[in-house]
């Protein structure tokens, strides 16, 4: 389902090269790099594809900068957002991005619907497809959950807008959109990921997305928040993903000349266990401020996924400082957001 | 011979229907067609369609330049989003996210390198229109080859072509395939 297709694998050929059809010049199908049905994580997704992504989400911007911010593209589409958990800029991102593509969204919140009466997820997904879903947005306290439906789901494309601690590719799409529009190529950057990333899905998404751009990782973070899951073997094993992935828990040594720090949320509602001693002593040590961003790079980049707890993972003064383009974070998000309907709107090979 | 598309050079059954030298002047002409027209170049807009349409537009832009020493502003149209076949065929957007320029009132040329169906040329015109209000829209392609679905007709031709439906008409150019000329070629003929 998730599989790369031939002509990606080989590279053979670059978007821009593919022979136009018989009318105009404006041919080249999305279809010869892209061939997701879903987007469940970046880790299926290749460089081609992520760069399509981004191209396709640069045109998006064009269209909000207009008076009419509106295009016909996804005409006669339905789209449906639900959401398990609480979200206000991802559900709103979704459903702002398929109205500005003028298809139809419908949103689901759970507190309002039969899951109150104890319907499953299955059977809830099964009846959206039965009501000719075209897409469904889905975000779920429990990991795993959008792949389910994905596995489930005979026609109906699937977005996973968060699924517990283990994945958000859309917002890991808009860190690298950011990236790239602000300082101009990802490949060889810096970018230091710093705090909760065991347990931050969004995280786990950048991580996928940036390395596999050719972006320097750097992870910073108590032991007991890094995610070892991905990380085990990546010494030892060969071709292992994130073999250039560096650990530095110091975080005025991660800080050095770094392109981007991006701080994340401290996820005190997914944290079972203590992971650290009191909040105090984590904001000392692992708290993004201004003496941590005069190490990186005179430029560099200030991120957050949001929500923030400022004055613990980042001090207030960074959260809104010069350098910071959280805002920017949220405005890319809906043009990535419109990217991704538009691809999973192309056509596939059967 | 081509870098781009190479291999089309090797299809039996194709023949050269305009040189560099016939697009030359074809453009020279429809240039001061436009002028003739328009009453000179003010309030124009060149609209150059993605990805052929846009370069023809600079070039028309030059000549009028030449011409009346006006400098006629250009904008990119990328018709990715408004096209009628998504659903078949989706096409990689452009990736630029172009300045957005004022058509309000403008006499809009939309620039094309052919015009086949015209069914790109609804959607470019839906795509200007959300762009605002201009005057009027006008429509420069560098060659008609007939086949229309739809009620569409240019104002300005640089080449009428009479083909068959089963024929593709490629324009390349010095800026996108890094050869000026037009060829016909049979589909499926190699």
């Amino acid at each position: 389902m998730q599989g790369r297709s031939k002509e990606v694998e080989s590279r053979a050929t670059p978007a821009e090269s593919i022979t136009p059809p018989t009318e105009g010049s404006n041919g080249a199908s999305v279809r010869k790099v892209w061939q997701h049905r879903h987007l469940l994580d970046l880790d299926t997704l290749s460089m081609d594809e992520l760069e399509l992504l981004l191209k396709t989400a640069e045109t998006m911007q064009g269209v909000l900068q207009r008076d009419v911010k509106k295009v016909p593209t996804l005409r006669g589409r339905v789209i449906i957002t639900l959401f398990y958990e609480a979200s206000t800029r991802t559900r709103m991102g979704f459903e702002m991005a398929g109205k500005l593509l003028s298809a139809d969204v419908i949103n689901i919140t759970v507190g309002s619907s039969s899951v109150v009466k104890g319907e499953t997820l299955l059977d809830t997904i099964l009846t959206l497809q039965a009501s000719t879903a075209d897409v469904i947005v889905i975000r779920h306290g429990d990991s795993g959950a959008p792949y389910m439906a994905a596995r489930v789901l005979t026609h109906t494309s699937v977005v996973n807008a968060g699924d517990g601690a283990h994945a958000h590719p859309t917002q890991g799409l808009l860190d690298l959109f950011t990236v790239q529009k602000q300082l101009g190529s990802l490949t060889g950057r810096k970018i230091v990921l710093v705090g909760d990333i065991a347990y931050s899905r969004v995280a786990r998404s950048d991580l996928w997305g940036f390395t596999r751009m050719g972006a320097q990782v750097v992870l910073c973070a108590p032991p007991t928040l890094l995610p070892w899951d991905l990380l085990n073997g990546r010494t030892e094993c060969q071709g292992h993903p994130f073999s250039s992935v560096e650990i530095e828990p110091d975080l005025r040594k991660a800080a050095r000349d770094a392109d981007v720090v991006m701080a994340l949320r401290l996820q005190q509602e997914r944290q079972q266990a203590e992971r650290i001693p009191s909040l105090r002593e984590y904001a000392r040590y692992w708290q993004v401020n201004e003496e941590v961003l005069s190490l990186a790079k005179p430029n560099a980049l200030v991120m957050h996924p949001g929500p923030m707890n400022e004055g613990v993972e980042i001090s207030s003064s960074v959260a809104h400082g010069a350098q910071s383009v959280v805002e920017q974070q949220v405005s890319n998000g809906l043009a990535v957001r419109m990217a991704v309907l538009y691809l999973l709107g192309a056509p596939r090979e059967q | 011979m081509l870098s781009s598309d190479g291999d089309v050079m090797t299809t039996a059954g194709q023949k050269t229907l305009m040189t560099a030298d016939d697009i030359r002047r074809a453009l020279t002409r429809v240039a001061h067609e436009v002028l003739e027209r328009n009453r000179g170049a003010e309030g124009l807009v060149l609209a150059g369609i993605q990805t052929r349409g846009l370069p023809l537009a600079h070039r028309l832009a030059e000549r009028i330049a030449e011409f009346e020493r006006t400098k006629v502003p250009i904008i990119s149209i990328d018709i990715s989003l408004y096209r009628d076949d998504i659903r078949f065929r989706t096409p990689i957007p452009s990736g630029t996210s172009g300045v957005p320029t004022d058509v309000e009132r403008k006499r809009v040329i939309l620039v094309d390198d052919v015009i086949f169906t015209g069914r790109s040329i609804r959607a470019a015109i839906d795509a200007v229109l959300d762009l605002g209000r201009p005057q009027n829209v006008q429509l420069a392609v560098l060659v008609d080859r007939g086949h229309r679905e739809l009620p569409i007709r240019p104002d300005y031709i640089g080449k009428n072509m009479p083909t068959a439906l089963d024929e593709q008409v490629k324009v390349h150019l010095q800026e996108t395939d890094g050869v000026d000329e037009v060829v016909i070629l049979k589909r499926g003929g190699g």
